[in-house]
């Protein structure tokens, strides 16, 4: 077990290590904690129509409200759909990088990919959105890139395609969907990578050994073992996905996500309840993800 | 006298588990004492609670004739030498050394000048400037040793320091630390699994068992007397003898213990003098160990004995394996078990 | 048919895959890089028209953008420091045996990674309103506190966890109290990892803004300044430089965060 200032005597111990403890503590406690139970108060309350002001009475309306309107449901709907697509896509992307840097690829390698992995993950979250604002705009790269490989028919009828095209990448759900992918892929690739790492290497030669063709090695060993990974991976691009509110904003078409209602409600509306009813979606959603998840192995894996 | 190390009913459990069952033992100063057992039976956790890493539930600790227990490590004139070593790898080896005059606040120039002088004795005189982990397994025992020793502690422990070493260097270093104990007049407390290891560096042994000290004798006791079946056969293995067999064999159901190399072995239809204990099974197997054989006899669907024969010239070869043989002793060399 | 593949070695596929979604990953932030420089103010026109350095001498000249850059500095300085001390204390407090309430603890410290930033920045703000406090400079940094100090916790827990605790015991059993044996054994051991955690705190509270957006008030951050800016029509490359500059702070603090806490010889495991 750990090593520790205070744990090799007992008794006295505990004592110094509540005291360790205690600033931590106290900040979280009162700073967070106390935030997200106001936070879950002011859901219980409501606005008044009037006077738009926020009547501090306990009650159920701001949440009868969010599920009876139906576009509610619409922002509830689809702000989970593309949760999950974002998630299914990032595994598919992720698995071959996240294999290669497993098992193929030497000491050195394999630190070169750790930090060509990470440091797009540390980069600024805002400088990445705006990069991809320019690489998906009507003239950017990208159609500059169907352009010169002879693929525009290809882009327009992309572009076609009802409820995700639009008039440009940089204002459809495909183009949001793209987004989405790259910002969470490193969230994906590394714990794939760690529990691709734990297969050995003899299960595969063992499997091939007794005749089975890759397709079905990969089905059969490869997948059921790396699964931890990739629910633990899919536990950030699930929840990242479903909170966030600015790439919404910037990039993709004009339907609402769960994370702009939050931040429009509280902004300009000055609907503080019933942005805090809208947040505590993506929680109980979150929650009971992770508990999916954990079924799955996503904590050993992290 | 005041005894150097004094235990008295210790008492250590954790969660479900007692580790110390009510342990008492008293250490002579000067003492080369052995704490003997396998893994889990109370052993290191008895040298923690003597060092100070850990507390006592019941019981008291007491060093020199003080009550220590309650005492934190550091007020404790008792120093350990560690089973990993624990060097500290951000310190050269003379800094190690050093450490302890050092938080005592000894100046840089006289604590490097104790340091290397320790590091003389353990003959690694010239490595005061190297890293632990430029280091092999013995070089970083000695160092260990060094970094105890440069206190000038009363009481030295030792937990299972030999135990990463090669068969080896294990032997040299056992003749190096009984000599250095004898050169110091420290006492030393050690720990070890492994009974030869004790039986040759000890004065006297106590041997754990599941947190009870089973019997605590001077090695040559323990080794000819064992007073329980389980000291019979953790210390040199001897064969237990109990229940059916026993009467069986001596008329009455009393367990008793007999060493392997103390029994004869002879073709089944031999003579045998009258004075001694015989018996009569099938030869399951010999093991040839060179210097000697140990051969396994059944004398009963669940008895086997073990007879170790030392091989010479003069003797008649052993019969073959599934031979019927004859096994003799002479009566007072069956040692009489204690019943638990 | 048994497959001939040697299975130690990538296919051409697998080579190509790997290098393809490693370029992807890094292929937008260039692309930034590469538009700081263009010649064209109205649009996203690619391939830039011209280079230029002219929108950096724009850029130096704005003082809004180096208030916000001030700004910025002073939250992450603060933020940094504040999250250093709790973080190591709450590291040392949970580096021992499980004791009665020690998963909740566990708990607690992973929350503010793991819930969404809206939710912690829709939290705080309801907690600033609740208590009646105006947001402003000690309302950002509050915030940044709370998820720094998690990295912190993190990076200094994962190095106290690999030091073996016999190392402690030897300190005191050669006679070293508690406070010497934090400052001579257990602090140089720690050194790199905390130095770390503060790196990468810092970066991350530099280039904040989800919760930022929501505890503000009206200061401006440079994140905050930048997503104003993305609305903007023109300017855009101006924008593009704050990105540049964005980029060139945080991008060594990551890289010596990452060397710093490679295992290396001179740690745990020695």
């Amino acid at each position: 077990m750990a090593a520790s200032l205070a744990g090799s005597l007992r008794g006295r111990s505990a004592f110094y290590a509540a005291l360790l403890l205690l600033p931590p503590l106290l900040w979280l406690g009162t700073v967070y904690l106390g935030s997200l139970f106001a936070l879950l108060f002011q859901s219980f309350y409501s606005i008044d129509e009037f006077t738009a002001r926020i009547v501090p009475k306990l009650t159920l309306d701001t949440y009868r409200r969010l599920v009876s309107h139906p576009a509610n449901l619409d922002i509830i709907r689809r702000t989970l759909f593309m949760a999950i697509a974002v998630t299914l896509a990032s595994a598919v992307v992720a698995f071959p990088i996240a294999n290669y840097m497993a098992r193929y690829a030497g000491p050195k390698m394999k630190a070169f990919f750790y930090v060509g992995v990470m440091l797009p993950m540390w980069t600024s979250y805002l400088v990445k959105v705006y990069a991809w604002r320019l690489i998906l705009a009507k003239q950017g790269i990208l159609s500059w890139f169907f352009g010169a490989a002879g693929a525009e028919r290809l882009l327009d009828a992309l572009l076609r395609i009802p409820s995700i095209g639009g008039p440009s990448l940089a204002s459809s759900y495909l183009g949001m969907f793209v987004v989405f992918v790259y910002m969470w892929l490193p969230f994906m690739i590394l714990p794939l990578a760690a529990a691709l790492e734990r297969v050995p290497g003899s299960l595969l030669q063992a499997s091939a050994d007794l005749g089975a063709r890759p397709g079905q090695t990969f089905r059969t060993i490869v997948l059921p073992l790396a699964l931890p990974g990739l629910a633990a991976g899919s536990v950030f691009t699930f929840s990242l996905t479903l909170g966030d509110y600015i790439i919404p904003s910037v990039v993709g078409a004009p339907g609402f996500f769960i994370g702009m209602m939050v931040y429009q409600q509280q902004g300009t509306a000055g609907n503080l309840p019933l942005a805090a009813a809208f947040s505590v979606v993506p929680i109980v959603l979150i929650a009971l993800y992770l508990s999916l998840a954990k079924r799955l192995g996503a904590f050993d894996a992290l | 006298m005041t005894h150097a190390i004094e235990l008295q009913q210790a008492r250590r459990v954790f969660g479900s588990v007692v580790a110390l069952d009510d342990v008492s033992l008293a250490v002579a100063p000067r003492e080369f004492f052995a704490l003997l057992g396998p893994s889990g039976s109370g052993k290191t956790t008895c040298l923690r609670l003597i060092a100070g890493f850990d507390r006592p539930d019941d019981g008291r600790v007491l060093l020199d004739g003080r009550d220590v227990t309650d005492a934190p490590p550091f007020q404790r004139n008792v120093n350990t030498v560690f089973q990993d070593y624990a060097l500290f790898p951000h310190m050269t080896v003379a800094e190690n050394v050093a450490y302890g005059p050092r938080v005592r606040g000894v100046a840089a120039a006289e604590r490097r000048k104790r340091a290397l002088d320790m590091l003389d004795l353990v003959r690694l005189g010239d490595f005061g400037d190297r890293r632990p982990n430029q280091l092999s397994g013995g070089q970083k025992q000695r160092v260990a040793l060094a970094r105890a020793l440069v206190n000038q502690p009363k009481v030295l422990l030792l937990d299972e320091p030999l135990g990463a070493l090669d068969l080896k260097l294990r032997e040299e270093m056992q003749a190096e630390l009984k000599a250095l104990q004898q050169r110091l007049g420290i006492t030393f407390v050690y720990v070890t699994h492994d009974q030869g290891e004790a039986l040759s560096m000890a004065d006297r042994v106590a041997v754990f068992n599941e947190g009870r000290i089973e019997q605590l004798d001077a090695p040559r006791e323990l080794y000819a007397r064992p007073r329980t079946a389980f000291v019979a056969s953790f210390v040199g293995s001897a064969n237990v003898v109990d229940g059916p067999l026993a009467s069986r064999l001596t008329g009455r159901p009393a367990a008793f213990a007999i060493r392997p190399e103390l029994v004869q072995i002879y073709p089944a239809d031999s003579p045998v003098d009258g004075g001694l204990v015989s018996c009569e099974g099938v030869l399951e197997d010999i093991l040839y160990h060179g210097a000697s054989s140990r051969c396994h006899v059944r004398l009963m669907p669940q008895a086997v004995l073990a007879v170790v024969r030392t091989e010479s010239a003069e003797l008649t070869p052993l019969p073959q394996p599934g031979a019927r043989v004859r096994l003799a002793w002479r009566p007072e060399d069956a040692v009489p078990l204690r019943k638990d | 048919m048994r497959s001939r593949r040697d299975w130690s070695r990538p296919s051409v596929w697998q080579k190509f895959a790997a290098a393809a979604g490693l370029a992807f990953l890094h292929l937008p932030v260039l692309v930034i890089v590469l538009y700081a420089f263009t010649t064209e103010d109205r649009t996203y026109q690619f391939p830039p028209p011209g280079l230029t350095l002219h929108w950096f001498e724009v850029a130096f000249a704005r003082s809004d953008i180096w208030e916000a850059m001030r700004l910025s500095l002073l939250v992450a300085a603060v933020a940094t420091l504040l999250a250093i001390v709790l973080g190591t204390l709450a590291a040392f407090g949970m580096a021992r045996r499980p004791f009665p309430g020690k998963e909740s603890i566990t708990l607690l410290f992973v929350l503010p990674i793991a819930l969404p930033g809206i939710i912690t920045g829709l939290a705080l703000l309801a907690g600033i309103r609740s208590v009646g406090i105006d947001p402003g400079f000690w309302t950002i940094v509050a915030g940044h506190v709370t998820f720094c100090l998690v990295i912190v916790y993190n990076n200094v827990l994962a190095r106290l966890r690999r030091i073996p605790p016999s190392w402690v015991e030897a300190s005191m059993d050669l006679g070293a109290g508690r406070w010497q044996t934090f400052r001579l054994v257990l602090l140089p051991q720690i050194a790199t990892a905390l130095l770390a955690g503060g790196m990468l705190a810092f970066a991350l509270s530099f280039d904040e803004i989800i919760v930022t957006l929501f505890t503000a008030g009206h200061e401006k951050t440079l994140p905050i300044w930048f997503y104003n800016e993305l609305f903007r029509p023109r300017e855009r490359p101006i924008t593009n430089v704050v990105a540049v500059v964005v980029i060139l702070v945080t991008l060594p603090l990551i890289l010596a965060a990452y060397y710093l806490t490679r295992p290396d010889e001179h740690g745990p495991g020695a």
